[in-house]
């Protein structure tokens, strides 16, 4: 087991790398740079030559991505050419914004996507499957966007009882009430998609492993609902599990869409602030980071799946 | 038992009316952006107009400010920081501004000369330790023509330009200033000066929540007593999407919305909200590209197409959020001269001008125009430009669009039209503003050609020319003006753009906010208004 997570360790390192020479390559396909966005369109081409110089911009591309691959191996992400702030430390503080979202998002939505997709599969054809089958493929399919404007306008314009946009006072992690109306709606739409496709994976899953013999021979063996119903999970889950790491992958790089519609300080939303700025620092910080937590995130998972099923140790 | 809800009654009436009773002096007004970041609070903000609307002048002041108490007319100079500016009459490259007595920043410490000199450091000498890239690349963006600069005396500065330059106070209120103590006492950093600002305006920025919002206190020791803001609290937050600040106003998590959906404008008013609509100086032209070998280059082209636009069309379309254009500056501007040709919606006189120019219905002018998706000030660029598509079509012009992303076409603007980044397009969709007099040599004069300056499509005419460098040798204001008039009419008449609309800038208010008179400018008072 230690081998194959150092192993796996190792390969992360490499895919990192790979993903910072990309992701580099691609904003430097995009025509213009950081300061042509941060200078007023009147400023003469004197004034953006000079800054450029003394933002390193004017130099080769190998070198300033050498100059910004130094920088992380010594721990530091650099500054963002549009605020001066570290981006570490603002793209913690976007993470952080985003994993008050994920969080109960990620909960929700395996729960729910769990429990719909179980009961589904058990009662196969009959109607509690219709009804939940045509709630996780809403789920799945409602673009959430448009699900997030029309939550937004029958809650918080009709009826006004939820907040429109925003985090609330302070921001970070709820201490009130009043916060936690303001997590409301974008959990709900986040939860969706997550909901759709671990409802839609638990069902097949499940319907796959009671059509083999073990079920029915527990059954035969005395065995009785709630313990048939363990057995199957647990020869379920290795799927579903790798399905959860994924999403979550997902749901912690924050939804740009989602977190535009609630005006949400996240990392969606300073990701696609940086793509537009061409803030080179940032986007190649937040991409790093965010490809290591899917890197990670699948480590755990095929860690788990191991524990849980021994036939994938060999 | 009567008695005593008579008397719980009779409490909850006291205490309802005790609440209704406290003056509106003490309130906070809310507004949602468009920017979708915080603009710098270090005293120059970025985020272009926006910027300086909400994280400039509120907080603090240049020796020369926008003055907002005419709304009929466009926002001309008042005095800031210095009481009065005047030429040098020996040396007409020195301008002499007298400070004014009095005025302490935010943090406590007076503003003296030496603090005069020590920001403009801050933005000119590269060798000072409060030097500041980003605020010096903004601030020399418009102020190109500073030299240099000294203190006189404790009351008196001197700045020098390179050439005698009499829109020179125009560019003056760029330069807001900040407390140099303050920067020391947060260890001479201007990001973390940025966190807790300290300037002299009429609010003092009390609190910033990274990508979050700004919160603005009333400063009660502001200079100008009739500017000491009437709200307690000015709170700005970002909101770049359209849908996201219509929520959240009729949600009432805000109070005032920056550029409300046109189409929601209507049904804002019919559910009480107002919806501020005012001319600023904002032009939405088509900068054609009039170099040799572009269609464009032939002026009979240019005025064929100016003639040959609906512009009513097009204001019907937004709702009345914009108003006709036809020329850099509205017909009731004192720079706007008097041209001899008169834009209106005329096909036939289009037609026939194409017809001279060599074009008919089986040769029609063929023209590619880079238009962007979005970007400030550049209002509804997809379907307006569609609806300018087909107006064109029936007259004679085959537009195809060059569909750019913002930042790509801020590269364009600052290119030749020739360069790669210009796409070999035959003109640019970009917005952009008149402020002031100084503007007219930055569009239409040789020395600003791309890529060196902002006339992208290379317009020149020896008269302009002539007419301008006179304007900004004359220290005479009105004959200034007459010469820059006399330079637009020219202009007007040449059609180096295609002048389409004006935007009237619409917001909309909750029916809680009043006292709000906008002035005729990028930039807005806010010490007037009172949420109820």
């Amino acid at each position: 087991m230690a081998r194959f997570i150092i192993f796996r360790l190792l390969h992360t390192v490499l895919i990192l790398f790979g993903v910072s020479i990309v992701v580099f390559g691609l904003i430097h396909l995009i025509p213009g740079n950081p300061l042509d966005i941060l200078l007023p369109p009147e400023a003469p081409k004197e004034v953006v030559d000079r800054l450029k110089v003394e933002f390193g911009f004017d130099r080769p591309l190998y070198e300033q991505y050498l100059a910004w691959l130094w920088r992380v191996l010594s721990g530091n992400l650099g500054t963002s050419v549009f605020t001066g702030l570290g981006v570490t430390h603002e793209l913690l503080n976007a993470l952080g914004n985003t994993l008050v979202l994920a969080l109960p998002a990620a909960v929700l939505g395996f729960t729910l996507g769990t429990v719909f997709g179980t009961v589904s599969a058990f009662n196969y054809g009959r109607w509690p499957d219709k009804f939940f089958s045509v709630l996780t493929i809403l789920g799945l399919s409602m673009p959430h966007y448009w699900l997030a404007i029309v939550l937004v306008v029958v809650f918080a314009v009709i009826w006004n009882i939820l907040p429109a946009a925003g985090m609330g006072s302070g921001g970070g992690w709820p201490t009130s009430w009043d916060d936690v109306r303001y997590l409301i709606l974008p959990v709900i739409t986040l939860s969706m998609i997550p909901m759709g496709v671990i409802g839609r994976m638990v069902r097949s899953t499940v319907l796959e492993i009671l059509s083999h013999e073990f079920p029915t021979a527990l059954r035969a063996k005395g065995l009785r609902g709630r313990r048939i119903l363990f057995h199957v999970l647990k020869n379920a889950a290795p799927p579903a599990l790798a399905v959860m790491g994924l999403q979550l992958g997902y749901l912690l790089g924050g939804s740009i869409l989602v977190e535009t519609v609630f005006n949400w300080p996240g990392s969606g939303q300073f990701m696609n602030l940086a793509i537009f700025r061409r803030d080179i620092p940032v986007l190649q910080g937040t991409v790093v980071v965010i490809a290591s937590f899917f890197v990670f995130i699948n480590l755990l998972v095929d860690v788990l799946q191991a524990l849980i099923d021994p036939r994938m140790r060999r | 038992m009567v008695l005593r809800t008579a008397c719980r009654a009779a409490a909850i009436v006291l205490l309802v009316g005790i609440a209704a009773t406290l003056p509106a002096y003490g309130q906070t007004l809310r507004i949602a952006m468009t920017a979708a970041d915080i603009p710098t609070t270090s005293g120059i903000p970025n985020n272009g107009g926006e910027g300086y609307r909400f994280l400039g002048f509120p907080a603090f002041d240049g020796l020369i400010d926008w003055d907002f108490t005419h709304p009929d007319k466009i926002a001309d100079l008042t005095p800031g920081l210095a009481t009065s500016w005047q030429i040098d009459e020996g040396d007409r490259t020195r301008w002499l501004f007298t400070l004014r007595k009095g005025v302490v920043f935010h943090d406590g410490t007076p503003m003296t000369a030496d603090a005069i000199i020590w920001n403009l450091q801050r933005l000119f000498d590269e060798k000072s330790p409060q030097y500041d890239p980003p605020a010096s690349a903004i601030v020399r963006s418009f102020v190109n023509v500073l030299d240099r600069f000294e203190k006189v005396d404790d009351e008196t500065i001197a700045i020098y330009t390179k050439v005698p330059f009499s829109f020179f106070p125009y560019m003056v209120p760029t330069m807001l200033m900040v407390s140099p103590t303050q920067w020391e006492k947060v260890g001479r950093s201007w990001v973390a000066f940025a966190k807790e600002p300290a300037g002299t305006g009429p609010f003092r920025i009390t609190k910033v929540v990274t990508g979050q919002f700004v919160e603005m206190s009333r400063n009660e020791a502001y200079w100008d007593k009739t500017r000491i803001p009437k709200l307690a609290k000015l709170v700005v937050i970002p909101m770049p999407e359209a849908t996201t600040r219509l929520s959240a106003l009729r949600a009432g998590q805000v109070d005032w919305i920056e550029v409300p959906p046109p189409d929601a404008i209507p049904s804002l008013k019919a559910a009480g909200f107002q919806i501020s609509l005012w001319p600023y100086p904002h032009t939405w032209p088509y900068l054609f590209n009039v170099s040799d070998g572009s269609v464009f280059h032939d002026r009979r082209v240019r005025q064929a197409m100016n003639f040959a636009i609906d512009r009513d069309a097009l204001v019907k379309f937004l709702n009345g959020t914009a108003k006709p254009a036809v020329g850099l500056y509205p017909p009731d501007n004192a720079y706007f001269g008097n041209p001899t040709l008169h834009y209106s919606y005329d096909p036939e006189r289009a037609k026939a001008l194409l017809k001279e120019a060599g074009y008919g219905p089986d040769h029609p002018v063929k023209a590619k125009i880079m238009i962007s998706t979005s970007g400030s000030g550049q209002m509804l660029p997809l379907p307006m430009n569609e609806i300018l598509q087909q107006q064109l079509q029936a007259v004679g012009f085959e537009l195809d669009f060059d569909v750019v992303e913002w930042g790509t076409m801020l590269i364009a603007k600052r290119s030749a039209p020739e360069a790669p980044a210009s796409h070999n397009d035959d003109a640019l969709n970009n917005s952009l503003g008149f402020s002031d007099p100084s503007v007219m040599p930055r569009y239409f004069s040789k020395a600003s050609f791309s890529p060196n300056g902002i006339n992208w499509g290379h317009y020149h005419d020896d008269r302009v020319e002539e007419l301008l460098t006179k304007a900004q040798e004359t220290f005479d204001t009105t004959e200034r003006d007459r010469l820059v008039a006399q330079a637009h009419a020219i202009v007007v008449d040449e059609a180096p753009w295609l002048f389409i609309v004006h935007d009237l800038n619409p917001r909309a208010l909750s029916p809680h906010v009043k006292g709000f008179q906008p002035a005729q400018s990028w930039y807005q008072d806010f010490t007037q208004l009172t949420v109820e």
